[in-house]
């Protein structure tokens, strides 16, 4: 069986459209590096299960693909760098409000 | 231009009041997202990657001083203060927030504008010809056609849930700059052998992930008949149209099942049955949008300020060469407002930028603005006195890009930058390649060539029309460009040619300089255009400047 690549849960905050972050105490994160990691499966559903609950405070909830940082989970694909940065055309979103 | 009846008036409002409240009762929690998303669908309201997006119509491109002054208001007040025009004619604010989304939409209610229909699968935004009503090319303003069918087709019962999305482009120019071969209906005003104006019909062109150039199911379709044959053609999708497979659900896909000859009859049955119920009401709401689209009254004055102007500023020169173009009336000229200086982002405006070219309108330009889907601003009616003034107005705020229809002039989607659906970016291109060649200085020597490039397969970007076309995909984590050659949008449309395996990131500038620098060795002078030396040519030289070392493999 394929080795399970780890994970963090993301979404968009449903008032802002900001994205957000599940961290291993239930809040929702701006910063990435404060998800909670989720290297095994069948935790990482029960995350998500958790975070498809929360619809009054964000959307879209999912699994995206995560590695381990020095301090904290990393994003592994290129959309979610973007997404953790904001636009490559103007210093606006993420890459501008959390310093 | 048009204004809006009270009936008009009505229905916006009563869409914003309605969305006002869905937007209250999602954040109270009443609605789910699963119930909450069809609505703010329908309000032109997405949720993207890194925030809400609004997209708002304007409807055939065309705008008031007003409208444009409050597009910049709200891009201040409620967005980054900058938004972003499109290749649908429409402008996408990228940063709204949803309990301010109302506010915006009552906003644009107080200058006639709206976001309805500007998603989901319905009738979309009617674009039409950026010149319309100016160009001296055209038979006749196609306008007043679009509005009928703006107003037909907004919140039309039957065709709110069509099997996928419906895009409609009319021209009254035998030039295509309306790009009606690749729409779902395109309509070109033609005249019959009796010199009588009527349209003819194509149906089923789209771009996407399966391109495809529209075909002609009525040569000459009298005026009278617009409504009701439109509507057959939308009836006949609308039950043939596949519900089961959204990659097939477009009209090209059913046109092709069907075949042509059949489709063809089932539309000519249904119009023989929809014809006798419209009662001619549509003809006296047509006579009545025409006078809404009447000619300005044009200025007639000296020239000679323009000619004198023009020999001896060869910065306003080289302008006035690219920027300008031909008007019914010679002493006037359509003014394309680059919308993509060098390194900047192709469509985006800011609010100052906005104000700037509202003033412009107001003051030189009989109170017309017009969207490109090219994503540049145009100032249809400006009497070419009023040209130096406004050449040096737009200097001063970064619009005044010399540009129009060369290398730089490039129409790019919002790609992985804000859109949810994209494989990799397209604006850093776009912007890369424009910094590029006006490093090397040689766009003007490079002449006329449109670059188009969409961040994924469904080619908001229009890559398949481009000459040069370029597909942003994610190849195995990484993202990578493809290039196809060729294309055409006008009315000698073609669909592009792959050129063969992609680029990274980093490779794809380089990639298109090679295959300028093969265009600039092969051509026949400098009056062969790229387009004409590709089609002489064929793919062979470029694709040999592209894969250097595949040529050398093929050699040895």
């Amino acid at each position: 069986m394929a080795r399970f690549t780890p994970k963090v849960v993301t979404a968009n905050a449903l008032v802002e459209g900001d994205v957000v972050y599940l961290t291993a105490d239930n809040r929702w994160s701006r910063r990435h590096q404060e998800a909670e990691y989720l290297d095994d499966e069948a935790h990482a559903q029960l995350r998500l299960l958790y975070a498809m609950g929360q619809g009054k405070i964000v959307v879209g909830a999912y699994l995206a693909d995560a590695k381990p940082g020095p301090n904290g989970p990393e994003p592994a694909h290129f959309r979610e760098v973007f997404r953790t940065r904001g636009p490559s055309n103007y210093f606006l979103g993420k890459q501008a409000e959390l310093i | 231009m048009y204004s809006y009846s009270e009936f008009d008036e009505a229905f916006v409002r009563s869409r914003v009041a309605q969305f006002s409240q869905q937007v209250e009762r999602r954040l109270e929690g009443a609605l789910t997202e699963e119930e909450f998303r069809p609505l703010r669908l329908m309000n032109g309201l997405y949720l993207q990657l890194h925030a809400y997006m609004l997209r708002v119509a304007i409807p055939y491109g065309t705008l008031n001083p007003r409208q444009m002054r409050q597009l910049a208001m709200i891009a201040e007040t409620w967005d980054k203060g900058y938004g972003h025009f499109t290749t649908r004619q429409n402008i996408q604010f990228n940063w709204p927030k949803l309990p301010d989304v109302p506010a915006i939409l009552s906003a644009l209610a107080d200058v006639e504008m709206h976001a309805i229909q500007t998603s989901g699968n319905c009738v979309r935004n009617v674009t039409s010809d950026h010149f319309a009503g100016a160009a001296a090319d055209e038979l006749e303003d196609p306008r007043p056609y679009a509005e009928l069918l703006r107003q037909w087709s907004t919140d039309h019962p039957e065709f709110q849930f069509l099997p996928r999305k419906f895009k409609i482009a009319i021209t009254g120019s035998p030039n295509d700059r309306a790009v009606t071969r690749a729409h779902d209906i395109g309509l070109r005003m033609v005249k019959n052998d009796k010199g009588v104006t009527g349209f003819e019909v194509l149906v089923g062109g789209g771009l996407g992930r399966t391109p495809m150039v529209g075909m002609v199911v009525r040569e000459f379709l009298p005026i009278e008949d617009l409504l009701p044959y439109v509507e057959a053609v939308l009836s006949v999708y609308n039950t043939l149209g596949r519900r089961d497979n959204k990659y097939k659900a477009r009209i090209k896909i059913t046109l092709h099942e069907t075949g042509k000859d059949e489709i063809t009859r089932l539309i000519e049955a249904r119009f023989a049955e929809l014809r006798p119920l419209f009662g001619g009401h549509d003809q006296a709401l047509l006579a009545d949008i025409r006078a809404a689209f009447a000619p300005p009254a044009f200025r007639n004055a000296p020239v000679d300020a323009y000619d004198a102007f023009y020999k001896a500023d060869p910065v306003f020169r080289a302008w006035a060469d690219t920027n300008l173009a031909e008007h019914r009336n010679a002493q006037y000229a359509i003014v394309t407002v680059s919308m993509k200086a060098h390194g900047k982002t192709p469509g985006d405006a800011t609010g100052e930028q906005m104000r700037v070219l509202a003033d412009l309108a107001e003051q030189f330009g009989h109170d017309e603005l017009r969207i490109s889907h090219e994503q540049n601003v145009i100032l249809p009616h400006v009497h070419k006195s009023d040209l130096p003034k406004i050449h040096a107005i737009l200097s001063q705020h970064g619009l005044a890009t010399a540009n129009v229809g060369l290398i730089s002039d490039i129409i790019a989607c919002p790609g992985m930058d804000y859109c949810a659906l994209a494989t990799a970016r397209a604006i850093p291109v776009a912007e890369q390649i424009a910094l590029r060649f006006d490093e090397l200085k040689l766009e003007h020597e490079i002449g006329p060539l449109k670059i188009k490039i969409s961040g994924c397969i469904n080619a908001c970007g229009h890559h398949h029309v481009g000459h040069i076309g370029i597909l942003g995909l994610d190849r195995a984590g990484v993202e990578n460009y493809q290039i196809t050659l060729g294309g055409d949008g006008t009315e000698t449309a073609v669909i592009g040619e792959r050129a063969g395996p992609g680029f990274a990131y980093d490779e794809i500038v380089p990639a298109i300089e090679r295959i300028v620098q093969a265009y600039l060795e092969h051509r026949d002078g400098p009056a062969e255009t790229f387009l004409q030396a590709y089609r002489r040519l064929g793919l062979a030289p470029f694709k040999a400047a592209l894969y250097p070392a595949e040529g050398a493999k093929d050699a040895a």
